[in-house]
């Protein structure tokens, strides 16, 4: 694995809230990703948390009524200064289902980022779209059919192809949005060992509702209830000692 | 380059709703003449003159609400009927296949309903149809006179055949999507099959089959060739459904190309906007009722 | 209670008798006009048909040549002019529309979509054919257009809705502008049903006859360019239906035929291309 990353940033947030029409479901929140950690975010169905790593890569603002305040940086820059379409250059996202593109090969899904923001075919796309397969594991099993559909291959490969067309555009910070949560054990644990091996080269922020997967894959943790961030910290410090006893009855299983 | 590709969309999405605009407004310009003229009481006047020069839509108004009630009344049940069967008794793949075919009938060019209607239908009329009802029914002044063959009845047939899909598209789509519990809620009171359909099912599913006939009334209303060609193309209202008669899509279809003075093409294009003022009040109905269900029309 | 519960049986099988009736008349109907039409216009199908032009009234012979032609240049000129409309009017309120706008621009396709054709067809008279006192190729595509638009509208609108939104948040994350979005993702992925709506839209037009009766009207000759009038297969048929020749019949059943083939295929066509492809 060569696709080292030395310009992995941190990323930061300050004080964000967010309303989908007139409910607020995030009341200003703040949390420090440093550049090359990853940090997990966790808790209760409807705390938040997706909503929160939308509004990182500005993909809340997708969603109609929805708005947020507040301020987030990249590498210390304002994104909201940004061109919304050149941020998510920069941060990438996984989601929940896995989501390859239709009507293209396996191949052209890794590709579709780079092609569609003006790569030319050529040697050098060939050589991203290898790096980026093995980079997400999945080198192996797709190098002989990479002109195959991409929706011909299983729940967790897709996945694993999202996440390798996630990393073609080489962004800075990569989102993930429950990423295991359509996917068997089996293939959880393949990207969970991919999330710990990505971890070298790129920031990552990864909502869970799995702790242990949080507690496998994270530096830090954050925990979300109703909006607000109740605790941050080391993952080793949350998992064992945490502070609030709100994050103590989550993560013994107390409530949800 | 994202705000110019929206615009363009955008100015696609415009150019349709002042097509709307622009129907009805064309429609207005070129009928002033005619409006002047004559005013509403061309709308129940019944002489049609061009040599004269004095014109009334009373007949083609009464040719296209007769033929078109004519119509539903045969079109209505039939289209009730094959949905229950299609929505109840045929099995799945069958009542697909069905639902197909019935579309088809839909898809048939005007033209060749109009065809058929000249060189099959009215000989039957004239030979069979038309003889018996003359002397079984003849007492009524509904079934007077001679047989020509054409005339009203003759169309109101062709245009039951011709709005029967779309009455069973959208009445089978309905029935298939009543509840399982309301269907089950009857059976479990003991009844038939046919009578969780008369209890459960027509019930629930009335709206929606409301919504088809307005669609399908829609249609008849404007239906053009398949009437124009068997309809007799007489100017003067007869008490017998069999005498011919003329309806106001007709009349344009076989007047508006030789219409040689101004207020002639003025008073044709009033009658069309009259027949649009119309459907859009029909097809309006329709579309009020099956909005709110969200059933997706056959177009 | 007993002669109660067997009335109710009898009524039972009595009343889905009759539903089983209405079905098979009604299929009937269809299988008839298809098997008349074929066997009537088979026999009258020739070479000539579809290579000569119509003989002078009262001859004998001849063929549509010109009709058919002529019905080609129409549907395609009206999909030049009509296609463009609907499918990007249609994307705009798949993808960008959820306000009043696009409620008004629905309800102006559904106004539109149930305007007879014939009142179509004065529009286009007054707009095209009047300034120019004479009848036109060019009337007779922008009439088609003009009942094709909302038509394609709505396919177009309908199927592009089908393309689930985590498709389109997948592809915004990856830092695409949107328009690339909809271009390069959402289009190809809905292009079997767009491409499908679009044939049946021409289909549809394709028998028209009513809106060119007085835009294309009509030529027993070619016609070049797009300001003189045109034959068309539908016309054809009305006028040798309406014609007292026998010739002239057996001509416009071959007429039929084609026309009829033509749609029949563009139906079912779509009704395959639609089978094929579904999502997950």
């Amino acid at each position: 694995m060569d696709l080292m990353n030395p310009s992995a940033l941190g990323i930061q947030a300050q004080n964000v809230k967010a309303w989908f029409g007139a409910k607020e479901v995030l009341h200003g929140l703040s949390l420090e990703v440093l550049p090359k950690h990853v940090v997990a975010i966790i808790g209760p169905s409807g705390c938040g948390k997706s909503t929160f790593i939308r509004c990182l890569n500005r993909m809340h603002e997708v969603v109609p009524g929805a708005r947020m305040e507040g301020r987030i940086l990249l590498d210390g820059e304002d994104v909201s200064q940004h061109d919304p379409v050149a941020l998510r250059r920069r941060v990438g996202m996984v989601f929940q289902k896995p989501q390859p593109f239709p009507t293209m090969s396996i191949y052209d899904n890794v590709a579709s980022g780079l092609k569609l923001n003006g790569l030319r075919s050529g040697p050098q796309m060939d050589q991203i779209v290898e790096e980026s397969l093995h980079a997400a594991a999945l080198w192996d099993e797709v190098k002989d059919t990479l002109g195959k559909p991409g929706t011909s291959l299983s729940g967790g490969q897709q996945q694993r192809l999202c996440i390798a067309r996630a990393l073609a555009v080489k962004p800075d910070v990569i989102l993930m949005d429950e990423p295991c949560s359509a996917l068997d054990p089996i293939a959880t644990a393949k990207i969970e060992e991919l999330i710990y091996a990505l971890k070298k080269s790129y920031t990552i922020v990864i909502v869970t509702h799995n702790m242990h997967q949080a507690a496998r894959v994270s530096d830090e943790t954050a925990f979300f209830l109703m909006g607000e961030l109740v605790e941050f910290g080391a993952t080793s410090q949350i998992f064992t000692n945490p502070a609030h006893k709100k994050t103590e009855d989550y993560i013994s299983g107390r409530f949800g | 380059m994202d705000r110019l590709f929206r615009a363009l969309t955008f100015i696609f999405a415009l150019a349709v709703l002042a097509l709307a605009a622009l129907i009805a407004f064309e429609l207005y310009r070129n009928s002033v003449l005619s409006q002047k003229a004559f005013g509403w009481s061309f709308l129940t006047r019944q002489i049609w003159d061009p040599v004269e020069e004095d014109f009334g839509a009373l007949t083609f108004i009464y040719g296209t609400l007769i033929t078109s009630a004519l119509a539903l009344l045969l079109a209505v049940p039939v289209g009730i009927g094959v949905a229950i069967f299609l929505a109840e008794l045929a099995p799945k793949p069958m009542s697909e296949v069905c639902a197909f075919l019935i579309e088809l009938l839909a898809a048939i060019p005007s033209v060749i309903y109009g065809l058929i209607g000249i060189f099959v239908i009215v000989p039957i009329m004239r030979v069979q149809v038309q003889p018996f009802l003359i002397k079984h029914l003849g007492f009524l002044p509904l079934f007077k006179g001679p047989a020509y063959g054409i005339g009203l009845l003759t169309a109101a047939l062709v245009l039951a055949i011709m709005i029967v899909p779309f009455i069973t598209t959208i009445t089978r789509e309905v029935l298939m999507s009543v509840p399982r519990e309301q269907k089950e809620a009857a059976m479990a009171l003991g009844a038939t099959r046919w009578e969780v359909v008369r209890m459960a099912m027509l019930p629930y599913a009335r709206s929606g089959i409301a919504g088809s006939v307005f669609l399908a009334l829609g249609r008849a209303l404007g239906e053009t060739m398949a009437v124009t060609m068997v309809i007799g193309n007489s100017t003067h209202i007869q008490a017998s459904l069999l005498a011919p008669g003329y309806t106001m899509a007709a009349v344009l279809a076989n007047e508006f190309a030789e219409a040689d003075s101004e207020l002639y093409t003025h008073t044709l294009i009033e009658v069309g906007l009259a027949l649009f003022v119309i459907t859009i009040i029909v097809n309006g109905i329709a579309r009020l009722i099956l909005g709110r269900m969200k059933v997706a029309p056959v177009s | 209670m007993n002669t109660n519960a067997s009335t109710r049986d009898v009524v039972n099988v009595a009343a889905f008798g009759v539903t089983a009736l209405c079905a098979a008349l009604t299929l009937g109907i269809l299988f008839f006009i298809l098997g008349y039409v074929l066997i009537h216009g088979i026999g009258a199908l020739n070479w000539d048909f579809f290579t000569k032009l119509p003989k002078p009234v009262g001859e004998n012979g001849g063929g549509m040549a010109n009709a058919i032609v002529g019905t080609a240049k129409l549907v395609g000129l009206a999909g030049v002019f009509g296609l463009p409309i609907g499918i990007l009017g249609g994307t705009y309120l798949a993808e960008y529309g959820r306000g009043r706008f696009s409620f008004f621009v629905r309800y102006a396709a559904d106004v539109i979509n149930g305007v007879p054709s014939i009142v179509v067809g004065i529009v286009a008279y007054t707009l095209v054919v009047m300034p120019v006192r004479h009848f036109s190729a060019l009337a007779g595509s922008i009439a088609l257009a003009m009942i094709l638009i909302p038509i394609s509208l709505r396919s177009t609108e309908e199927f592009l809705r089908l393309v689930p939104n985590a498709i389109r948040e997948s592809a915004l994350a990856l830092g695409l502008p949107q328009w690339k979005v909809i271009l390069f993702v959402v289009y190809p992925s809905a292009l079997s049903g767009i491409s499908t709506g679009a044939l049946l839209s021409l289909s549809r037009v394709s028998g028209e006859t009513a809106p060119l009766l007085f835009t294309a009207f009509g030529n027993r000759f070619w016609s070049s360019g797009l300001l003189n009038p045109i034959a068309s297969l539908p016309v054809m048929i009305f006028t040798y239906s309406i014609a007292p020749y026998d010739d002239w019949h057996r001509q416009a059943w071959a007429a039929a035929l084609v026309l009829l083939m033509l749609v029949l295929l563009a139906n079912v066509g779509a009704r395959l291309m639609l089978r094929r492809r579904t999502y997950t």
